[in-house]
C-alpha cells in the first residue's frame, strides 16, 4: 500500500542527462524498459548487467543518493511478492539449504526483482532530470491528444496548490483536537475529501473563467518547441539499444 | 498499488497498452461530446489533481496500519466515466514518470486496471443500482458505494487474468484468484465506505456537481411573499 507522494522528484542540475530534451529522454526511457522486460527470465547475468547500466545512468545525473534511495521503497510490496513466489509456484523443486522451493518460481522471482528494480532506477533517472513542465511539453511534442496534455499541464501546475490545501485542512483538524486513530474517524476524513473535491472543482471553474477572460481558445500555444539533433537522439536511445541487443543475444543463447 | 515493470511479459504489456489506448481514445470522443469540451479542460485538470490528492489521505484501519482511496469509481460518479478515465490516465502517467511509481512499461496495464476497469465497472454498477433505488438524492451515495465495492475486486480479477496470460511464474490459478479476490473484497469494503461518506458530504453541499445525480435536483420554485396589509 503506497502512502501517496510528497512532491515530485526533479532536482536542478547540469549533467548531460539534464540537458537532453524531455521527449528524447521519454522515448529512450520507454524503449529501454520495454527492452529490459523482453529479456528472458533465465538470463540473470544479462539482467544484472542492465541493472548496473541503469544505476550508471542514475549516478551520471550526480543527484545525491539520499534523495533517490527512499524512492526505491515503492518496490516493497513486489519484493515481498518475489520472496513468496518460489514457495507458491509449481514446477520442479530444488533444495537451497534447508528449504525446498520451485525452480521456475525462483528463476522468476530473481528476474522480477532485477527487472522491477531496473525499471524503478531508470524511471528515477528520468524523473530527477526532467521538470514536470518539460514532461508536459514532451507529451505535446509527441502528439499526445490535446485534452490529455491539458489535463497533465493543469495537474503539474496545481498539484502543489491542492496539496497545500490538503495540508491546511489537516492542520485545521489537528488544531481542533482531531486525531485519526481508527475507523471511527473515517466520516471526518471522508467529509474532508468531499470538501477537497468541491474546492478543487470550484478552483477549476475560477481558473477556467480567468483563462476565458484572457482569450483562451482551447489550445495551449507552443512558445519554444523542443528539438533534438541526431547526436542527442543517439545518446538518449543508447541504453535502449544496448538493452535490445542484450535481449536478442540472450534469446539466441537460450 | 501499481504494477511494476517485469511483472507481466513484454507481449502482455504491449497488448494492455494497446487496449488501454483504445479505451482512452474512445473516452476522449465521449468526454468531448457528453461531459466536457476542450474549453473546460481546467475542470478536468483540477479533478485529476483531486484524485491525486485524495490518494494522499490516509484512512487508519487499526493496529498502526492505514489505507488510501483508489478513487477511480468515486471520480466516475462525480464527473462521469469518460472524464474519469482521462483523469486517471493522466494521474497514473504522472505517477509513473515523475514519481517512479508503477512501471513505465506497465503503464498500459495500470491504466487498464484502474482507469478503465475500475472506472467503468464502478460507474456501470452505480447506474444499475440507481435505476433500482427510489429516485431520491439519498440514493446517489448508496449507488456510488456499491460501484466502488464491486470495482476493486473486478480490477483484481482482471489483473489475475493478465497474470495467468503473461505472468512471470506458473502459480496455481485457483488459489491465486481466491487470494486476490478475497483480499480485494476487503479493500472494496473500505473503498465503498469512504466513497459513501465522501459522496454524501458532496451531495449535501453541492449536488449540482455530482454527475450521477443529474436530473435529480429538485426543481427551483419561485416564491413571492404574501403582501402584508
Amino acid at each position: 500500500m503506497g502512502s501517496g507522494h510528497g512532491s515530485h522528484l526533479h532536482v536542478e542540475g547540469a549533467s548531460r542527462l539534464h540537458q537532453v530534451p524531455a521527449h528524447a529522454k521519454l522515448v529512450g526511457l520507454v524503449a529501454f524498459v520495454l527492452a529490459v522486460v523482453s529479456v528472458p527470465n533465465g538470463a540473470h547475468a544479462v539482467l544484472g548487467a542492465l541493472l548496473l547500466l541503469a544505476v550508471g545512468v542514475l549516478v551520471s545525473t550526480r543527484v545525491a543518493p539520499r534523495h533517490v534511495l527512499p524512492r526505491l521503497a515503492v518496490e516493497t510490496p513486489f519484493a515481498v511478492f518475489a520472496l513468496v513466489l518460489p514457495f507458491v509456484a509449481v514446477g520442479p523443486r530444488v533444495d537451497i539449504g534447508p528449504l525446498t522451493v520451485s525452480q521456475t518460481g525462483l528463476t522468476a522471482a530473481l528476474a522480477l526483482l532485477l527487472k522491477g528494480t531496473t525499471g524503478v532506477v531508470a524511471a528515477i533517472a528520468f524523473a530527477v532530470t526532467t521538470r514536470p513542465r518539460d514532461l508536459v511539453r514532451a507529451l505535446q511534442h509527441l502528439k499526445v491528444p490535446d485534452p490529455l496534455v491539458l489535463i497533465a499541464s493543469f495537474m503539474v501546475r496545481y498539484v502543489d496548490v491542492v496539496g497545500d490545501q490538503l495540508r491546511r485542512m489537516r492542520v485545521a483538524r489537528l488544531s481542533r483536537g482531531f486525531s485519526a486513530r481508527s475507523v471511527r474517524s473515517w466520516p471526518v476524513l471522508a467529509a474532508g475529501t468531499g470538501a477537497l473535491f468541491i474546492r478543487s472543482y470550484e478552483r477549476g471553474e475560477r481558473v477556467h473563467l480567468a483563462m476565458v477572460s484572457r482569450g483562451w481558445s482551447g489550445r495551449m500555444p507552443v512558445t519554444d518547441p523542443l528539438a533534438a539533433g541526431p547526436g542527442t537522439w543517439a545518446l538518449a536511445l543508447l541504453p535502449a539499444l544496448v538493452a535490445a541487443a542484450s535481449s536478442v543475444g540472450a534469446r539466441m543463447a537460450a | 498499488m501499481h504494477v511494476p515493470d517485469g511483472f507481466l511479459d513484454a507481449p502482455t504489456s504491449v497488448a494492455t497498452m494497446v487496449a488501454a489506448g483504445g479505451v482512452v481514445a474512445a473516452s476522449l470522443v465521449r468526454a468531448s461530446r457528453h461531459e466536457l469540451d476542450e474549453r473546460t479542460a481546467p475542470l478536468a485538470g483540477l479533478v485529476a489533481v483531486f484524485v491525486f490528492a485524495a490518494q494522499m489521505v490516509n484512512f487508519p484501519v487499526g493496529a498502526g496500519t492505514s489505507g488510501h482511496l483508489i478513487g477511480a469509481s468515486l471520480a466516475a460518479v462525480l464527473v462521469g466515466p469518460a472524464t474519469a478515465t482521462l483523469c486517471l490516465t493522466v494521474v497514473l502517467s504522472v505517477q509513473a514518470f515523475l514519481f517512479a511509481d508503477g512501471g513505465v512499461t506497465a503503464l498500459g496495464t495500470n491504466v487498464l486496471l484502474m482507469g478503465v476497469i475500475a472506472v467503468w465497472v464502478g460507474y456501470g454498477v452505480a447506474r444499475a443500482v440507481l435505476a433500482v433505488l427510489p429516485r431520491r438524492m439519498s440514493s446517489v451515495p448508496l449507488a456510488a458505494a456499491a460501484g466502488s465495492f464491486v470495482s476493486v475486486p473486478a480490477a483484481a480479477l482482471v489483473f489475475t487474468g493478465l497474470f495467468a496470460a503473461g505472468g512471470v511464474a506458473p502459480i496455481p490459478l485457483g488459489p491465486l484468484v481466491a487470494a486476490m479476490v478475497g483480499w480485494h473484497l476487503l479493500i472494496g469494503v473500505g473503498e465503498a465506505l469512504i466513497t459513501f461518506l465522501a459522496v454524501s458530504s458532496i451531495v449535501a453541499a453541492r449536488p449540482d456537481l455530482v454527475h450521477a445525480a443529474r436530473g435529480r435536483m429538485p426543481a427551483l420554485q419561485l416564491r413571492t411573499p404574501e403582501p402584508v396589509a
